[in-house]
């Protein structure tokens, strides 16, 4: 039946197909190619950048005369290999923020402004390096912290009989859509009247509490769905709720677990605004960094486009290897609206 | 109030559910619940929080008392003199942006992953093609920022880096620049805006596709539909609950918009949006009560998505 169905159904369908097929590769050439464009851009020099596109990477002899290979006679490979380098790169990491690059300078003698050409100039306050490890401080804890107390809130709300259950958690649930913008003023005055602007757990705790109540929502439903019979015989063979909790819930939570522990991690890791209202320039971001590097004057594109691509680095990592976590904690995140 | 998922085995005291619950009780208190109620607050007062927004007004000139922050908010962009200088003034203020983001981002955003939802289903490489649509929602605004302004990039020489101006370029046509010129700006970034979430509309919209039973689709197609028919007439409507959800949340989302428009033209050139204008106005300006006013009029749009989402998590739970 369904054979038949496909062969008479076919004759009409293939311009139908030929056109979703057109759709589909136009849609996925114009997804791509901006971050190829940025990918590209971030390997060249930058005399070629900001003479020739980025499509034009694989022509060895157009741009300026000085960033022409000394021997014109050289083989197509040779040529290639000086239109593409890594400086820019490490000028990204170390903050560079000289007329050459980084490694010139350093191997000509002259140490650039401030560094020390080894590797502590990659702890240089401008430097995508210490904000690397700036952006990990903020969202390790900002990450294991929510999703710690959501467990146990997430466990009182499906397994435990109390009054007021359900009206907290409807309240709960319209906490969720909150806007940030709304508590960023009352927050900073706060953080301000005990000093903690400026440091890493006021935007721990600013994430923490973001964070909950999608945590515990995700971690509710997750629960709640578990069979009844489990509990039932392990109260029965006489363990108490801590017990059931720590032998039971936590590992059948836990691909739940993993699926909101990536997606707060990304969340706190492309996070520009809590970054910027209660750490600012004192403790730099990956993301404050960039935007800074696009407002401000004196970073070109080389280390533009090298800085951004760093800053994804471990997100596209994250999304590549364990899409099948990062998927499902979008989605849910999604249906909570 | 008892509900079916507890089985009376594991009733315990009044105590223990307030243990567990208490650290998020607090926090979100704390971070949340306190300090919204304290942006009302201070958002009829004026800068610094020390007296009643009334005592801002000026002398001669239009107040509304303690709703000074909130005239402000809401009228300071539109220039009244006229009908006609309302309606161009409007249309770059930050509330005329809101409509463009909500109606240009949201429809994008459905009708793009709707349809590609729809071409790859079941194709070989369908997992491949999701997840480069999808790849976007990995990075950051910041990030996806610098690749659209690389793209977007107004060459000062002959030459054209950017992409778009190369094209246009060879085409005969002069360089644009894309980020400056109003109104075109906004919707250069609306376009950003719909490259980063279009994979999040299309994965929920394809898992929604794929849970249409196959024989539905068999059997009109058995009666001589095509796929065009099949598309409008069947998959969509069945859908439509999905679509809805997708479209309350792609609104949510726009109403809080900031990343985008601060990194990529920090609202200038008539590109301000309510968020970008509250942040505005409580750095660059050190004026509080005026950035409470702007937060307090985003959740009052958003407050009937709240609602849609009390509700819907109501009926949810009645159907357990």
């Amino acid at each position: 039946m369904i054979s038949l169905t496909r062969g008479k159904a076919n004759k009409n369908f293939d311009l139908t197909r030929l056109l979703t097929t057109i759709g589909i590769i136009i849609i996925l050439v114009l997804w791509l190619i901006p971050t190829i464009g940025l990918l590209v851009t971030s390997f060249r020099p930058l005399p070629l950048i900001n003479t020739t596109g980025w499509w034009t990477a694989l022509n060895v002899n157009n741009g300026p005369a000085a960033a022409q290979h000394p021997d014109p006679n050289a083989s197509y490979v040779e040529k290639l290999s000086t239109r593409f380098t890594i400086d820019n790169y490490v000028d990204a990491l170390t903050g560079y923020r000289g007329t050459k690059s980084y490694l010139t300078d350093c191997r000509s003698g002259t140490k650039p402004l401030g560094m020390n050409c080894n590797l502590s100039d990659l702890l240089n306050p401008r430097g995508m390096g210490r904000a690397f490890l700036n952006s990990i401080a903020v969202t390790l804890p900002s990450t294991i912290l929510p999703i710690a107390i959501a467990l146990f809130a997430a466990y009182a709300f499906s397994w435990m009989n109390f009054k007021g259950r359900y009206a907290v958690f409807a309240v709960l649930v319209g906490l969720q859509v909150v806007p940030i913008q709304m508590t960023l003023v009352p927050v900073l005055r706060m953080f301000a009247g005990m000093g903690l602007n400026g440091t890493f757990p006021a935007v721990w705790l600013f994430h923490t509490g973001f964070g909950l109540p999608y945590a515990i929502y995700l971690l509710r439903n997750t629960m709640s769905s578990l069979p009844k019979d489990l509990f039932e015989s392990a109260y029965l063979d006489g363990a108490n709720h801590w017990k059931v909790f720590t032998t039971i819930i936590l590992p059948l939570t836990t691909p739940a677990i993993a699926s909101l522990a990536i997606y707060q991690f990304l969340w706190v890791w492309n996070d520009l605004l809590v970054s910027l209202v209660f750490l600012g320039g004192s403790k730099p971001v990956m993301t404050y960094q960039i935007s800074n590097m696009v407002t401000s004057l004196g970073a070109g594109w080389h280390l533009l486009t090298a800085a951004a691509f760093l800053s994804m680095l471990l997100p596209m990592i994250v999304f590549f290897a364990l899409q099948r976590y990062f998927v499902r904690g979008m989605m849910a995140g999604a249906v909570k609206g | 109030m008892a509900k079916p998922t507890v089985a009376p085995v594991m009733r315990q005291g009044k105590f223990v559910p307030w243990l567990y619950l208490l650290p998020a009780i607090i926090v979100m208190s704390i971070f949340i619940l306190y300090p919204m109620i304290n942006t009302v607050n201070l958002s009829f007062q004026n800068a610094s929080g020390t007296a009643s927004a009334e005592t801002t007004c000026r002398e001669g000139q239009a107040c509304w008392g303690a709703f000074e922050n909130y005239r402000y908010a809401l009228t300071n962009e539109l220039n009244t003199s006229s009908a006609k200088a309302f309606w161009n003034s409007f249309w770059v203020s930050s509330y005329g942006n809101m409509v463009k983001w909500l109606v240009g981002m949201v429809s994008g955003t459905v009708i793009i992953g709707l349809l590609f939802a729809v071409w790859v289903d079941g194709i070989k490489s369908e997992a491949l093609a999701k997840s480069i649509i999808f790849m976007p929602m990995a990075i950051s605004f910041v990030g996806a920022g610098v690749i659209w302004k690389f793209v977007y990039n107004y060459g000062t020489s002959q030459v054209q880096t950017g992409i778009l101006n190369a094209i246009i370029s060879a085409f005969g046509g002069d360089p644009v620049a894309f980020l400056s010129k109003v109104p075109l700006n906004t919707f250069m970034l609306i376009i950003v805006g719909t490259w980063m979430w279009t994979g999040f509309c299309m994965t929920l919209l394809s898992a929604a596709i794929k849970s249409i039973p196959e024989e539905i689709i068999e059997a009109s197609r058995i009666d001589g539909a095509t796929d065009y028919k099949i598309f409008t007439k069947i998959q969509v409507p069945i859908i439509m609950p999905t679509i809805i959800v997708v479209i309350t949340t792609m609104v949510i989302n726009v109403l809080k918009l900031f990343d985008i428009v601060y990194v990529m033209t920090g609202g200038n050139y008539g590109t301000n949006v309510l968020a970008t204008r509250m942040y505005t106005e409580m750095y660059a300006n050190s004026q509080y009560g005026r950035g409470t006013a702007i937060a307090v009029i985003l959740i009052l749009f958003i407050v009937p998505f709240i609602i849609m989402n009390i509700r819907r998590f109501i009926k949810e739970e009645a159907m357990r």
